[in-house]
């Protein structure tokens, strides 16, 4: 097709030939007949008239567009090419496919204009899409006053048997930025339960529900359309079987996640196997690995799972393929190069501005042209100008032109945050051949448009003013260079369980020397108190498999009862003591750390647990199928109280892995002995996932699920008791059913509890000693909840398993290998760069008092005795600056923050500039 | 700060007690149309995230603020601080992690002494301590630095201009020494009197 395409010459001599109007009866001859009216071509005609046609395809390739696209993205010669590539192993990061709403006719989308899938609400939200952020009804452009969103479309329905995982949370996340911007829309959502599974959900669950976003339990079976208004009218049955129907001027369908087709194509064509869903078919204890070995898989192609799940899966997948190719590492990298510096000492500065609309989110507050215009006056600048977004690649190769054409040695730009962008735009500088550090930020979107939104004067001021102070910093600016540090190639792996060791082997296998630390006199961990796993296998065997992988690895060394002291040190130079319970204390100098340290089941005083022994938490119902304990033999009645101290006061947070343990054992139960009553009393049941078909199986089999609320918990009415061998009296419990609206009372041979799952003793100690935050439920807390999921913020220590938040085997499984992956992306350098924003001491203005060697927290510097001067080794120094604020003499400098600096931007905040 | 004690004996973990006297004092009255300008020092880590949470949040904070980003606030040199209130600033305040916190272990403690020391030498001169202060908050405290914005400017509003900015033909040490000796400066006539003395 391509090839018979005309090029713009044969266009411009074609000629234009006139369209043949095809014959028609006169009017007259209409009367009276049912014929024809259009009496067609005939043969000739219809050859001359598809003569006309030039046979240029979808596209005509006016190339209006080529002209339209600035940056010149666009290429109309561009096609498809084959390559062939040799590769080690192939990770497969394919996504998932948005199910298209379309399908269920019931919603009506598609056919209705005031209803969207949650995807195009996302774009309505968002600043850059296609209403520029305002929230307004498709029909009529107004703003609507009452939008429902509806879950589970395309979820946990007959055609797809799993839960979606992510869609609860999108819709609090839309539900409440509703309100952001239409403040008198309370918008309802209607859901079946709220799966908020994940670390900090429930706290932004509640805060949906603190702003007024109200939820409903019911799925609406249908939607109509009121053709007048084009309103919708949603009929739906509240939890007592009473219906209610409500108008809405929008309707959001939570559309759910499909498998990806394309990438289900890919799978076929690599020889994987997927399974009855079409997931990628994956094991249980090895959440990366298909069936094909080499071959891996990561997101949501294995199962629908939200950003920190597949973040961490990426990292883990990172180090399942570096230690397949452990020998080959490296051989194929290519750095990236960048041009001979300019040398801009003595210099005289010039500074270059560019100011970030950030679509609306800055200018849609801020006068961005006119604060660019301001900007251009202020001393030192010789250009400024505006940009729709500077950190596009567009706006970047501008920043670069315009540093060549106005021989800039200063960068300015006022944009977001330094935190997250400032690297970006250094890297840019580097491309320009300019130092990355004479490049100064000025956030006037987190401190300005965002936050002083209804004030767009001040704001506007404001953000004059910042970029002026960042104008004075950026004159005195120096350039700086990093050096090479030595890095010791050894890892720290604290707690001997699943988590652990898995990270433990798989830095094994890359080729480095692990030190696995636990304190118990056996690895394990907790993972050996849990009989069998949902799908019917032995944690007990795994842990053997993988202790065994773990001792006969020779890169790791096992140190049982003992733990970590006196640790110190910096990223690539950790020293520490492993000290055994025995006294032996063993000095170690490291490079990474990685915390492994788990969680464990609290025991809370409630529903009369320790009173009876027929009242036992979930690991104790573990215990008596370990041990084939009489008890559940003999039981009749078994009842299960989920979130029994969770969600509430104690413990405000989903333990995440209660519900799929409990579905599991009523199953188990079940199938023990079919005729077994069993009751299920839940806040929410959270079997997200592909964990919902055991859901479904429950029920299936007849688990009587009951819903309550912290106001409306069952309570313990006869904590029963225990005869040697007989009976006893059971357990009584007394509940009101909300469909039934009455009160009941049963009697049953075993309650379990679903207890929370906290941190593991030790937490809190080994984060003071590692100088890494907790959060208030006193789990370790990463970099970054969202990207940075296995990372803490202080460089060289990572984090997985329990001790990050409650989670099953195969998330600790792919956690571990996640942080062991981030930990090898610094072990695999020979050496590491460090330096830049470092103390530097003035050996001509110091005394050798001893102020910095004294309060340096990292004890770097130290005193040189043949000059008697104090010496700061730039590799070892932190940057924190403090020993520069203490040195009585001034002696010492922070690189990046000097005085200079500091005042110049002091000075011109009350600058007057004409 | 020659003469502060800067020894181990000197554990900044001692030092707390020392500016716990720094405590927001009550509310003055709001000088309506004076909007005071304010420098914020902010560590890396914990405040100047917290500020970038209250954006993403969208919280709603006054104006007045400008921030200056610090690696630590252990960074904060009694100098800036000085010199801030010397440039015109009607307010400045420090921003650091939550003590205990810190990123660099105990930065905030420093910085919190060196506040402590610029409110004792303010006194001295006469200007009121209260245009100085030191506060913590983690990276995960965007209202809380939302909240620390609108109480501080409000504090400000109420303590006035800075009476040692510099004016027309004086410079800010000409200005307090002029103050100190009780000699009137031009454009005091309409202004209030000096705070704090």
């Amino acid at each position: 097709m391509d090839e018979a395409k005309p090029d713009d010459e044969v266009l411009r001599q074609t000629e234009v030939m006139a369209r043949l109007l095809m014959p028609h009866l006169p009017g007259a001859a209409r009367k009276l007949t049912w014929d024809e009216v259009n009496t067609g071509f005939s043969a000739e005609q219809a050859v001359a008239e598809a003569k006309r046609c030039l046979n240029c395809a979808v596209c005509s390739e006016c190339m209006e567009c080529v002209r339209a696209c600035g940056p010149g993205a666009l290429l109309h010669g561009e096609k498809d090419r084959e390559f062939d590539v040799e590769v080690g192993a192939v990770v497969l990061a394919t996504g998932f496919d948005l199910y298209d709403p379309g399908d269920k006719s019931e919603y009506g989308y598609g056919r209705y204009p005031n209803i969207l899938s949650a995807l195009e609400y996302e774009r309505m939200l968002s600043a850059s899409g296609p209403t520029i952020g305002e929230v307004k009804r498709p029909s009529n452009g107004e703003h609507p006053g009452k939008i429902a969103f509806i879950q589970c479309v395309g979820s946990r329905d007959q055609d797809h048997e799993y839960c979606s995982s992510v869609c609860c949370m999108f819709a609090n996340k839309q539900a409440m930025l509703t309100i952001d911007h239409v403040p008198e829309c309370k918008p309802d959502v209607f859901l079946m339960d709220m799966r908020a599974q994940g670390k900090g959900f429930d706290a932004f669950y509640q805060r949906a529900q603190d702003m007024g976003v109200n939820f409903i339990r019911s799925r609406p079976s249908y939607v109509k359309e009121d053709p007048e208004s084009n309103d919708l009218l949603i009929t739906w049955e509240d939890e007592t079987g009473t219906l209610h129907t409500d108008r809405y001027d929008m309707v959001v369908l939570s559309a759910g996640l499909e498998p990806a087709r394309k990438a289900q194509a890919a799978a076929g064509a690599l020889g994987v196997a997927l399974n009855r869903h079409g997931f990628c078919e994956l094991h249980e204890y090895a959440p990366l690995d298909t069936s094909r070995e080499g071959v891996y898989v990561v997101g949501p192609f294995g199962e629908p799972k939200d950003i920190p799940d597949s973040v961490a899966q990426a990292s883990a997948a990172a180090a399942k393929v570096m230690a397949g190719l452990a020998d080959s590492r490296g051989t194929l990298t290519v750095d990236k190069e960048y041009p001979t510096e300019r040398d801009v000492v003595g210099v005289e500065p010039r500074v270059g501005v560019f100011v970030c609309h950030c679509g609306s989110n800055i200018a849609g507050v801020i006068d961005v042209e006119g604060v660019a215009e301001y900007a251009l006056k202020l001393p030192g600048v010789v250009y400024a100008n505006d940009t729709m977004y500077t950190c596009s690649s567009d706006s970047l190769t501008l920043i670069k032109d315009m540093v060549a054409e106005h021989d800039l040695n200063r960068v300015v730009v006022a944009s977001c945050t330094p935190r997250t962008h400032e690297p970006i735009f250094q890297d840019t500088l580097r491309e320009a051949g300019l130092n990355p550090f004479l490049f100064e930020m000025a956030n006037i979107r987190d401190q300005a448009s965002w936050v002083h939104r209804d004030q767009p004067e001040k704001a506007t001021s404001k953000a004059k003013d910042l970029i002026r102070m960042s104008v004075a910093r950026a004159r005195m600016l120096e350039p700086l260079y990093k050096v090479d540090v030595p890095l010791t190639h050894t890892a720290v792996v604290v707690g001997g369980g699943v988590a652990g060791m898995t990270a433990a082997a798989a830095l094994g296998d890359m080729g480095h020397e692990v030190h696995l630390i636990e304190r118990d006199a056996t690895l394990g961990g907790r993972v050996l108190e849990i009989d069998q796993t949902i799908k019917g296998s032995r944690p007990a065997d795994f842990v053997a498999a993988l202790e065994q992988r773990v001792v006969d690895n020779p890169n790791v060394k096992i140190h049982l009862a003992a733990h970590l002291e006196d640790f110190h040190g910096f990223i690539g130079n950790f020293s520490s003591v492993i000290a055994a319970d025995d006294g032996a204390r063993t000095p170690l100098d490291h490079g990474v750390v990685i915390v492994a340290t788990g969680s464990q089941e609290a025991r809370p005083e409630l529903y009369s647990l320790g009173q009876s022994d027929k009242i036992v938490t979930g690991l104790d119902l573990e215990h008596l199928f370990a041990s084939g304990d009489e008890r559940l033999a003999k039981a009749g009645a078994v009842g299960f109280i989920l979130c029994a101290g969770s969600l509430e006061e104690g413990a405000n947070y989903c333990s995440r892995t209660c519900c799929q343990q409990s579905v599991k054992n009523a199953i188990r139960l079940k199938e023990q002995n079919p005729e077994r009553p069993i009751y299920v009393w839940f806040k929410e049941v959270r079997t997200f996932g592909l964990f919902e078909e055991y859901y479904t199986r429950a029920r299936e089999l007849g688990v009587i699920f009951t819903r309550y609320d912290n106001d409306s918990k069952p309570r313990i009415v006869g904590a029963g008791t225990a005869a040697n061998g007989k009976p006893g009296t059971p357990v009584r419990v007394a509940y009101t059913d909300p469909y039934l609206q009455r009160d009941i009372e049963l009697a049953l041979d075993l309650l379990v509890l679903a207890t929370p799952t906290v941190p593991n003793d030790g937490a809190s100690e080994l984060s003071k000693m590692l100088k890494v935050p907790l959060q208030g439920d006193g789990f370790f807390l990463e970099a970054h909840v969202k990207l940075r999921p296995v990372d803490f913020a202080s460089e060289g220590i990572f984090l997985c398993g329990g001790a990050h938040y409650p989670k099953s085997i195969d998330e600790s499984v792919s956690q571990a290998y996640a942080a062991a992956g981030r930990a090898a992306a610094i072990l695999a350098k020979p050496t590491l760069k460090a330096g830049g924003v470092v103390a530097e001491v003035d050996q001509d203005k110091c005394a050798a008092c001893l102020t910095c060697v004294r309060i340096c927290p990292y004890e770097v510097p130290t005193i040189d005795f043949v000059a008697k001067k104090a010496v700061i080794e730039a590799a070892a120094c932190q940057g924190c600056g403090v020993c520069v604020s203490e040195c009585p003499a001034k002696a010492i400098t922070l690189h990046h923050y000097t005085d200079a600096q500091i005042f110049a931007k002091e000075e011109a905040l009350t600058m007057e500039v004409s | 700060m020659a003469d502060e004690p800067t020894g181990p004996a000197t554990a900044p973990s001692e030092v707390a007690g020392a500016a716990a006297e720094a405590q927001p004092q009550a509310e003055l009255p709001a000088n309506e149309g004076f909007e005071p300008e304010i420098i914020v020092f902010a560590c890396h880590y914990c405040a100047y995230a917290a500020a970038d949470l209250a954006g993403s949040m969208r919280l709603q904070y006054p104006t007045n603020i400008r921030m200056i980003k610090l690696p630590c606030t252990g960074k904060l040199e009694v100098i800036h601080l000085l010199r801030a209130l010397e440039a015109g600033a009607d307010g400045v305040y420090a921003a650091g992690c939550l003590e205990g916190e810190c990123h660099y272990l105990k930065g905030n403690l420093w910085a919190k002494k060196r506040v402590g020391y610029v409110k004792k030498l303010l006194e001295e001169i006469g200007v009121d301590p209260g245009r100085v202060e030191m506060y913590n908050m983690s990276s995960a405290m965007g209202p809380q630095f939302a909240e620390t914005a609108r109480s501080f400017t409000a504090r400000i509003r109420g303590l006035g201009p800075n009476p040692v900015r510099p004016r027309e033909g004086f410079t800010a040490a000409e200005v307090v020494r002029r103050q100190m000796a009780d000699v009137a400066l031009p454009d005091d006539a309409g202004a209030d009197s000096t705070p704090g003395s």
